[in-house]
């Protein structure tokens, strides 16, 4: 299975998660890691998305979904429900980053986040000596087309985590090749962190 | 669509709750014997696992698709039901039932009451949603249905298919509730409520006791004038009339100048045609009796397999998309798998029932159920 899994964001988390786990993706899209996580280990899974069209296609892979945005909380899952709460590529897009990852560990026992590193070498160098807003393949958009609210680097993230008392669990850091082991800070694209209360 | 209509079909009748065994009702009144109108589309397969319940809104009847013969107009859910459609006749068996209190050929005040030989009129026993549903499983088992495959209905048609898994938990798979709710609030009892007392203001209506002369057709014309603007979005109908004037008027008259007048009075009057002042009464009645907002619907033992696919549409007003939302908050609370998808389209309440935008609900049901575990 996981060798036919293509984004590597998707695989990194796949592995992390058990089988027959209740997972809970919040922003899920159209659906492509729930399916597999649904598939490939069998976990009871949930989406939230908040585009119509995406909506569709996550029932046509016969996901269950809930048409929401993420912002307002989870008030309809009671505490503790899911062994994991995904926010992949959305926290970036989230405006009140407090409540969601407050309410991701209040419904999930660990959450899986993971973001663009906006600290990454190129995103610098465009910044410093390009005078530009970093566009690279984990930011794609320009500035006046991204959908993305919050530039936060891994630095970044461990900061929020230790302020907030959150325990990191794991960390996983990739660029396009893969896992990234040196300096993670300044050579990740992407991270993908596991943390819990 | 892509895919053609079941062609013609007939309306068929089952009774039950015959003299001696009477149908005890929710309000401790029996009635008896009761006649069900329904019809059915497509094949019940060996085992009897195919079968779904479609359930008909307020004004609607067990017509859903096909069509009559010698009639023009096909049935009021035809774009969804056929081959290849949403509720797929290839795969499917589908049931549409008209409610108990209805006049479209199952028992309701219009019927002849055995006692006295006459119309029940306001004699016949208040009805409740749950009545509704109770009645149906009749017909159910008596068609050899152990379980349903799916239920599924707009507006009251979804109150009912909530009732089903209320009432029936183990005989239910599928639960398709579109534009409905747990519970009437306060508004959707005020709207029934005019149109009740429009109907009973017209002097024809005469204590309900109007069967073989002049019906209270003004007053049951007015109250489904004002249904028909709760069903609409003041978007749907800004594009449907802005403010236009209809080309016979004659201005300053009180007749009917703007063609949004014209189009409400045309409703009214031809509802008039084919609908029972009575049944109104009676039908809103039991849909602001309607309550499950407590949570106790959802029955507290494990329904293995049971879920819900949940649709609203964010221009309906009189059916708003938070009560959808509180549906599923309860059912995810208690672990049911559960879907909901907003719709985004402007026609307001109705919107189910709209041809045109048939396509995305049909993609949608037909996908869910299309998930077997």
């Amino acid at each position: 299975m996981t060798q036919l899994i293509k984004r590597v964001d998707h695989k990194i988390i796949y592995d992390l998660i058990d089988d027959g786990s209740k997972v809970l993706d919040l922003g899920c899209g159209t659906g492509d890691l729930l399916d597999l996580l649904v598939k490939g280990k069998g976990v009871k899974g949930q989406g939230v998305e908040l585009n119509n069209d995406a909506i569709h296609v996550c029932v046509e892979k016969g996901l269950s979904v809930f048409h929401s945005d993420i912002d307002s909380g989870l008030p309809y899952y009671p505490d503790q429900s899911f062994d994991y709460v995904i926010l992949n590529q959305s926290l970036q897009e989230v405006k009140k980053i407090d409540t969601v990852i407050a309410e991701a560990l209040r419904v999930g026992k660990k959450a899986i986040i993971g973001f663009p590193n906006f600290a990454h070498l190129h995103d610098r160098l465009q910044l410093c000596f390009g005078g530009r807003a970093p566009v690279s393949s984990s930011l794609p958009y320009e500035w006046h087309s991204t959908p993305n609210l919050r530039f936060l680097s891994i630095k970044d993230f461990r900061n929020y985590c230790a302020r907030k008392s959150y325990k990191v669990l794991a960390a996983q850091y990739l660029d396009d090749q893969g896992p990234v082991r040196v300096l993670p800070n300044l050579f990740a694209q992407l991270a993908i962190f596991v943390i819990t209360k | 669509m892509t895919s053609k209509s079941i062609g013609l079909v007939e309306t068929k009748y089952f009774t039950f709750a015959e003299s001696g065994s009477e149908f005890k009702l929710e309000s401790g009144r029996t009635l008896g014997p009761i006649t069900l109108a329904y019809e059915t589309y497509g094949q019940l397969n060996a085992d009897k696992s195919n079968a779904i319940l479609v359930m008909h809104a307020f004004s609607g009847d067990a017509h859903a698709a096909g069509l009559h013969a010698g009639d023009k107009h096909s049935g009021w859910w035809d774009f969804m039901i056929g081959p290849g459609r949403g509720l797929d006749t290839e795969k499917y068996f589908m049931i549409c039932v008209n409610v108990i209190g209805g006049c479209k050929g199952s028992t309701g005040p219009s019927s002849i009451n055995p006692e006295t030989g006459k119309p029940y009129g306001i004699d016949f026993p208040l009805i409740t949603i749950g009545d509704m549903v109770r009645t149906q499983k009749h017909l159910i088992d008596h068609l050899g249905i152990k379980k349903l495959y799916g239920v599924i209905g707009g507006s009251m048609g979804g109150m009912l298919a909530l009732q089903w898994v209320a009432s029936f938990p183990q005989s239910v798979e599928c639960v398709i509730p579109i534009a409905t709710t747990l519970k009437h609030s306060p508004q959707q009892i005020a709207f029934n409520e005019v149109g009740r007392q429009a109907i009973m203001a017209d002097l024809a209506w005469n204590g309900g006791n109007y069967y073989g002369g002049p019906a209270p057709e003004k007053g049951l014309a007015v109250a489904r004038m004002l249904g028909h603007i709760t069903f609409m979005s003041n978007e749907s109908m800004e594009k449907k009339f802005s403010r236009r004037l209809k080309d016979d008027n004659s201005g300053f008259n009180f007749s009917a100048d703007f063609e949004v007048e014209g189009y409400l009075q045309y409703r009214g009057m031809s509802f008039t045609k084919r609908f029972d002042a009575n049944t109104y009464l009676y039908i809103t009645k039991a849909m602001d009796y309607f309550d499950l907002s407590d949570g106790k619907w959802i029955p507290k033992e494990e329904l293995p397999g049971v879920r819900f696919l949940v649709i609203a549409f964010k221009s309906d007003w009189l059916y708003p998309s938070a009560q959808s939302q509180e549906m599923v908050k309860q059912l995810t609370m208690r672990h049911i798998d559960a879907t909901y998808c907003e719709s985004d389209s402007t026609y307001g309440h109705d919107t189910f029932l709209i041809e045109s935008e048939a396509g995305k609900q049909s993609h949608l049901i037909k996908h869910f159920l299309a998930k077997r575990k």
